[in-house]
């Protein structure tokens, strides 16, 4: 996957990039401790490793857009802009949460910044999005729709019903699989016949894809591309991110299905680092700047935190709220 | 003046259609082919492609679309051919409408409306004959609906498209033809509450769907030999409408609970463990029930006419619960 990447780069995107890079990192380093030590409970998928392909597509989005995602999604959220504190507050159950509690880390919304979860059936967040895409199409709209999803859902019907209904319909929704090779412990090689997915938006008929996602440089400049392809000529776009999670794939998995050496060989290609490393050879960022912006991430997920710890629990009496909207 | 039950529906989705131009009708084969039930036969002519929407056959894709255009600001109706494809797009039913209130601790709401035709009548066998209700009626967040007279067919798709919430509506595959008189006005009812479609004081017969037209014939028949049903259509199976139910019982304090749906863990079961719960005392004999046999709907007429409760059963089971009044 040799990538030319020209994507124009100045200081300013340079910084804001691996800001938000290492701010994803940083916060669910602090989330797997809180983990541990009992304050998150229930499902907690980590992100970590696959920051590249969050920052990229999030940052060739505008206001408009309305964002799906799956339940590994604490990274588009902080992108997005929502408050890490509200995030992680969510994650602790309490009411001050981006969901008042409800939904927990698998479930983040915000209506107000058009970020429509935090979805947990997979693939069943993908039907969901072409409604959003036909709304905006019929209603004269300018945003598109873009929906992340894994490799594990290119194997769900739900996939392929909306790849063909996208196709068919014309409608602006950028389809992104975050390809990390694995359906929590299933190799791509034991779920898909045609591990080269880019193929599969082919046969539906749409432009698609495949970028280096641990480059953040690749990622972003297609997709900006493909947000340009999109808003020219109104139909869906198929982008493959070709990434890894350095995690396991919960806090519960013990990693019996992959060898540590794959682990630490892909680790080589950090897509934190990688980036680093681009900002300091091309003058973009010194050392020292980077590590102040690791100190500032620092510092606001330590904050995330207090603003959790400080969160209330909502009163037991409301627990049948939120069942139908009066 | 007469129209047939189909004819309800069509007039109900055409008025929807003209009043709002953010109502779209959204299908497997509702344009071209006019319905697969010929319910909105002649509006793909009448509203152009982008309002009577055809789709292929995927029913949690095009489902997932309709609670996702919802959201984004549209009213789509979206007709499931069929009650039993609607098992197809449970997913997106149960997992995505019924919960995306409550996940995003109230920011989202769903107005969608999902039309399926339900039941059986047509010696359809066993994959397209099914009576669905009770999966839908146990979810919360959905409201559950099933109209078992001609004011209700055309009346709650109205009322359903103004609600914020997901609503379900169930249509009658086999009372499509039947006709019945439904004045030029009847339009929008309201979708909150079970009606009582004959007053009694001897019995309460309590059912919906295809029950009610049944019911309300048995209870003629049962008039002339002195026995006053009650007949209490429940109109919406979520959220029950306990009220009326239990008004009637401490009226009549008889009851006979009448529906399609196979017997175990029907609507049938919770009405009778709420009135169990709440009007105990106020019964004069068991509560009763007259349900679907548990069995996979067969092809030929009489062992599927043999399948759901007949009038002629009704009639026989509310005499049985009425004996010492009869006595």
């Amino acid at each position: 996957m040799a990538t030319s990447v020209e994507f124009p780069i100045d200081k300013s995107l340079g910084t804001k990039l691996v800001y938000e890079m290492m701010r994803i990192r940083r916060f669910e380093e602090k989330a797997a401790e809180m983990y541990t030590k009992t304050f998150i409970r229930g499902f907690l998928h980590l992100y970590i490793g696959e920051e590249a392909v969050a920052v990229g597509v999030m940052s060739a989005l505008t206001p408009e857009d309305n964002v799906l995602c799956t339940y590994r999604e604490h990274g588009q959220a902080l992108v997005r802009g929502i408050e890490a504190g509200k995030i992680m507050a969510e994650m602790y159950g309490k009411q001050e949460g981006c969901c008042k509690g409800r939904g927990g880390s698998m479930h983040l919304f915000d209506v107000s910044r058009r970020f429509y979860g935090g979805n947990a059936i997979v693939a069943g967040h993908l039907p969901l999005a072409l409604g959003f895409a036909l709304a905006d199409k019929k209603m004269k709209r300018n945003g598109i729709t873009v929906c992340f999803f894994g490799e594990g859902a290119m194997a769900e019907g739900e996939f392929h019903e909306a790849m063909n209904l996208a196709a068919l319909w014309k409608i602006p929704l950028l389809f992104v699989c975050e390809n990390n090779l694995y359906a929590m412990g299933t190799a791509i090689r034991y779920s898909h016949a045609v591990t080269e997915l880019e193929k599969k938006g082919a046969s539906y008929g749409i432009p698609s894809r495949a970028v280096d996602g641990m480059d953040i440089r690749a990622v972003l400049q297609a997709t900006t591309e493909a947000v340009e392809t999109i808003r020219r000529e109104g139909g869906p776009y198929f982008l493959v991110c070709n990434t890894y999670r350095f995690r396991a794939h919960s806090m519960f998995d013990a990693e019996l299905y992959r060898d540590k050496s794959e682990v630490e060989e892909w680790k080589k290609r950090d897509p934190i680092v990688m980036f680093s490393d681009y900002l300091v050879n091309n003058n973009l960022a010194t050392h020292e700047e980077l590590a102040s912006l690791e100190k500032k991430v620092e510092e606001e997920v330590n904050e995330s935190v207090r603003y959790a710890e400080a969160g209330t629990w909502e009163p037991v009496e409301q627990l049948e709220e939120f069942v139908y909207q009066t | 003046m007469n129209i047939t039950y189909r004819e309800a529906i069509k007039q109900a989705i055409r008025e929807a259609l003209r009043s709002d131009e953010k109502v779209f009708l959204l299908g497997e084969d509702v344009g071209r082919y006019g319905g697969a039930f010929a319910v909105s036969k002649g509006l793909l002519q009448e509203f152009g492609p982008e309002r009577i929407m055809d789709t292929p056959l995927s029913e949690a894709g095009f489902v997932g679309a309709g609670i996702g255009a919802a959201i984004a600001g549209m009213r789509p109706i979206v007709e499931v051919m069929t009650v039993n494809f609607s098992l197809l797009a449970l997913d997106q039913i149960a997992n995505n409408a019924a919960t995306l209130l409550h996940m995003s601790g109230g920011q989202i709401n769903v107005p969608v409306v999902i039309r399926m035709s339900c039941g059986i009548g047509r010696q359809l066998a066993a994959q397209h004959s099914h009576s669905w209700e009770p999966i839908y009626a146990g979810i919360p967040g959905l409201k559950v609906l099933s109209a078992g007279t001609h004011e209700d067919a055309r009346g709650m798709l109205l009322t359903a498209l103004k609600d914020p919430n997901p609503v379900i509506i169930f249509e009658y595959t086999s009372m499509l033809n039947l006709e019945r008189e439904l004045p030029d006005n009847a339009g929008a009812v309201d979708i909150t509450r079970a009606a009582v479609r004959r007053q009694g004081t001897d019995l309460t017969i309590v059912t919906y769907g295809t029950g009610v037209y049944k019911a309300l014939d048995a209870a003629n028949e049962l008039a002339a030999t002195g026995l006053e049903a009650e007949v209490i259509d429940l109109r919406v199976l979520r959220p029950l409408d306990e009220a009326t139910i239990l008004e009637s019982v401490k009226k009549t304090h008889r009851v006979l609970l009448v529906e399609d749906a196979w017997r175990s863990v029907g609507i049938a079961a919770e009405v009778s463990a709420r009135i169990t719960e709440k009007a105990f005392y106020e019964l004069e004999a068991p509560v009763q029930r007259l349900c679907g046999v548990e069995v996979p709907i067969p092809y030929p007429k009489h062992l599927e006419d043999a399948s759901v409760p007949q009038k002629e059963q009704i009639i026989e089971m509310a005499k049985s619960i009425c004996a010492p009044v009869l006595n």
